[in-house]
């Protein structure tokens, strides 16, 4: 083969080798380090899977926060203004993280039905609302203050 | 009148920039003289009308105007001055401002820096960047026009800015890292200007390459400082989450590092013409995508502004029509400027080139998990996130993969080199590297093997640089003889790499060896975190310019002897009544200590604290800084200013010393 080709064709195996791996690399780290977010009527209802990641976000229930005395555990539940989702998370909570806020937590769910929450994240200033609260608010035809549309 | 005559100015310098858009390239196509040569003076006049409508923004925030809308929702009267100041730029529409500003400031810099450039290139770059400003400006008076009145009824206060903004580092991150992002607007310029014209040598890369070069300078510098302010400010120790908008400033990066090193093979070879051209288009396009992802707020994010759709709409028709209207020109001119030079597999091309798919496939990578969410949610697959551990696991294996080559590379040939060479040259800093890597993780507690083959790689970096030096320098008939005779140029890609080494070493090390505890803690209470004896004291009340706060005073103790007291805070704004934790660190080189407040855990006054012990945290962003400043360097040398002095350039040239 001409040297000019053979180099071109080096470069192209280089090149689909080396992307190949690379999209394996992707394909394998992208298992089990997505998840899917639930609003919590579907939580209820069953859809979520249970003992996998899964987002779950909506509205701080009005006095539902419950913090242990000894612990940095928190217990608190999260509402689309259809169905409540109980969520049990042990840690430091986001500073904006309030009752009657929207909030987002990451976990698994337990065979209760209650989120074992890793994560919990909320909103980072006052006028702002997690795009995944606002729509599982939008579909259960609510506003933020639980009033419905 | 100050905030109308800031908006009048902005439709001046709106109708400016759209002259120089059509004028200039109007005349590069008539071979007009009289028409391109307006170019330089309407760049300055967009430059003086943006900075004016700037200014006027600046002094409705320092006079704390309310009848403006953005000051109303971002300043209030209780804010320290120097916030009101940085307020301008944190919020959607003033950082539009700047960001405008700063485009204008390229594209007069340009013009004036460029006189030695051909006239007909300075118009087509001009132009381009002029079509740019159109773009951005367009876009401010249409959607985001910063100079909004609230008439009537004008507030009394302000709502305040954000208290997370409210920080010395948002004073400068946000201006460095707009210096970047735009700054890749003067590489895609001269790359589109290369495609238009059909021609490309190497003179269009050694114009093009310092202006790329301080752009990913500013880019580095503006990643790190965000990096920085997460990780002291956001509260919580972490200083990269792989957020979508700390991607969005990420991708520019990595694709911008591609074509820094792309630049210097055709600057010197003459190779990788299109490719170099393409790259260019590719990190600006991805300027232009973050963009959009900052600002249409279809991320959850913590960058993202209370956003509305119509303005997403119209940055991603804007980012259509540079990316769709610029990779069209490619495809027509593309094989105009394919290069026709040839090397060898043992040369420093390859290893450019190796180094070239590393960072494009990483910036793909990234992308891809950037944009994951945003497909599926389009395609009706539900809403899902991507975390840290997809971009944890793809990312660190191909940085570990280019470090081997990443060493090879000062030390080789252009052209054609041999393998022999090679192992002579490195024999001595492998052998090293490995010993360090097995030595040098003892002096910890206990042996880590990610710590191990982090040492080993910047080992491996920095012992090939130092002997790469050597085998330049020991030429010479004395040592200062041949430092001296060492361009600047050389001594930034040396910097910049060993900064390279410093960043793998404080990643891993930070890492591996951090130490975090959550904990209750009461008055009087101690923790040991790492052999450091973290004591409170006790919580007390004070009283900052705009905000009260809890202050919990902390002792750290080693071996029974006080080192340091923290003071962390949990303070509550006045005017937002929002909460912010402020941490406090004990900064060091090889270690930091941070203490950070929750909430009050039960009624005995007791709190949540987390406490954090951070090995080798800095030397990532002292790696950060030495790119930066290698990227500086490298635009000194003095081939830049002989080419602008002579107005003579050498085409397709190599130089001994050059990087």
């Amino acid at each position: 083969m001409h040297a000019v080709r053979r180099q071109r064709l080096m470069l192209v195996l280089f090149v689909v080798v080396f992307s190949s791996a690379a999209i394996g690399l992707m394909a394998y780290a992208l298992r089990g380090n997505i998840n899917l977010f639930f609003p919590p009527t579907d939580v209820v209802a069953g859809k979520a899977p249970v003992g996998q990641p899964i987002r779950v976000g909506g509205m701080v229930v009005d006095g539902s926060v419950n913090r242990s005395d000894d612990t940095l555990e928190v217990a608190f539940e999260l509402t689309d203004f259809q169905s409540n989702v109980a969520v049990v998370y042990t840690g430091i909570l986001p500073d904006l993280f309030d009752e009657g806020q929207g909030a987002v937590a990451a976990g698994t769910l337990n065979a209760n039905g209650v989120l074992m929450a890793s994560e919990v994240l909320a909103k980072h200033d006052e006028n702002y609302m997690p795009p995944e609260v606002a729509d599982a608010l939008e579909q259960a035809g609510f506003d933020e203050h639980g009033r419905p549309k | 009148m100050i905030p109308e005559f800031g908006h009048f100015a902005l439709i001046i310098g709106f109708v400016l920039a759209i002259i120089l858009t059509l004028i200039p390239a109007w005349g590069a196509l008539q071979n007009n003289v009289k028409a391109m040569a307006l170019a330089p003076g309407l760049s300055i006049g967009v430059l003086v009308f943006v900075t004016i409508s700037f200014i006027c923004l600046c002094i409705a925030f320092l006079q704390d105007d309310f009848s403006v809308r953005v000051v109303t929702n971002n300043s209030n009267s209780l804010l320290p001055p120097i916030y009101k100041f940085s307020a301008v730029w944190g919020n959607h529409e003033g950082s539009l401002l700047l960001w405008s500003l700063i485009l204008s400031s390229w594209t007069a810099a340009v013009a004036i820096f460029s006189r030695q450039l051909p006239l007909l290139m300075l118009a087509r770059v001009l132009s381009v960047m002029g079509f740019v400003g159109v773009g951005f400006l367009s876009f401010m008076l249409l959607t985001s026009n910063p100079f909004e009145r609230m008439l009537p009824g004008i507030p009394a206060d302000g709502n305040d800015l954000n208290p997370l903004l409210q920080d010395p580092g948002l004073i400068i991150h946000p201006p460095l890292l707009y210096m970047g992002y735009v700054g890749f607007s003067v590489a895609f310029a001269f790359a589109i200007a290369a495609l238009w014209g059909g021609s490309l040598d190497a003179a269009w890369a050694r114009w093009s390459r310092p202006w790329t070069n301080i752009a990913w300078g500013f880019l580095t510098l503006g990643i790190m400082l965000g990096s920085w302010w997460a990780y002291y400010e956001l509260g919580w120790g972490g200083w990269w989450f792989w957020d979508p908008v700390e991607n969005a400033s990420f991708m520019p990066w990595l694709a911008g590092t591609a074509l820094i090193h792309s630049l210097a093979a055709t600057e010197k070879r003459g190779l990788f013409k299109s490719w170099t051209v393409l790259l260019a288009i590719f990190a600006f396009s991805l300027s232009l995508l973050g963009t959009f992802l900052v600002r249409s707020g279809v991320l959850t994010s913590v960058h993202a502004f209370a956003t509305d759709p119509e303005r997403g709409l119209f940055i991603l028709v804007f980012l259509m029509i540079v990316v769709g209207g610029s990779l069209v020109l490619y495809a027509l001119r593309a094989p105009a400027v394919a290069s026709r030079v040839g090397f060898e597999w043992v040369s420093r091309e390859s290893l450019i080139l190796c180094n070239n798919v590393v960072f494009l496939v990483s910036t793909l990578t990234v992308l891809f998990g950037t944009l994951f969410p945003l497909f599926m949610d389009a395609l009706g697959q539900g809403k899902y996130s991507v975390g840290p551990p997809y971009f944890n696991a793809v990312f660190v294996p191909l940085m570990a993969l280019l470090v081997p080559f990443m060493g090879i590379g000062p030390i080789s040939r252009w052209k054609r080199d041999t393998v022999g060479r090679w192992q002579s040259e490195l024999l001595i800093p492998a052998i090293v590297a490995l010993l360090c890597g097995l030595t040098l993780p003892l002096f910890e507690a206990e042996y880590n093997i990610w710590v191990a083959l982090a040492v080993t790689l910047a080992a491996w970096l920095v012992f090939s640089l130092l002997r790469d030096l050597w085998y330049r320098v020991r030429q010479a008939v004395s040592l200062t003889a041949g430092l001296r005779r060492i361009t600047l140029s050389y001594w930034g890609m040396f910097i910049a790499h060993l900064g390279f080494a410093a960043c793998i070493v404080g990643v891993v090390a930070t890492s591996q060896y951090s130490v975090e505890h959550d904990l209750k803690m009461s008055p009087g209470q101690s923790e040991v975190v790492a052999g450091y004896e973290f004591t409170l004291l006790e919580v007390v009340p004070v009283a900052g310019p705009n905000y009260v706060a809890d202050e919990a005073r902390f002792t750290v103790a080693r071996d029974g002897q006080t080192i340091v007291s923290l003071a962390p805070q949990k303070r509550r704004y006045l005017a937002s009544g929002q909460i912010m934790t402020e941490a406090d660190i004990d900064a060091g080189l090889m270690r930091d200590l941070f203490v950070a407040m929750g909430e009050p855990v039960g009624d005995d006054g007791a709190w949540a604290i987390r406490l954090h012990y951070k090995p080798m945290v800095r030397w990532m962003w002292l790696g950060a800084l030495m790119m930066a400043v290698g990227a500086f360097a490298t635009v000194m040398d003095k081939r830049y200013r002989q080419a602008r002095v002579s107005r003579t350039v050498r085409a397709g040239g190599t130089e001994q010393y050059g990087v």
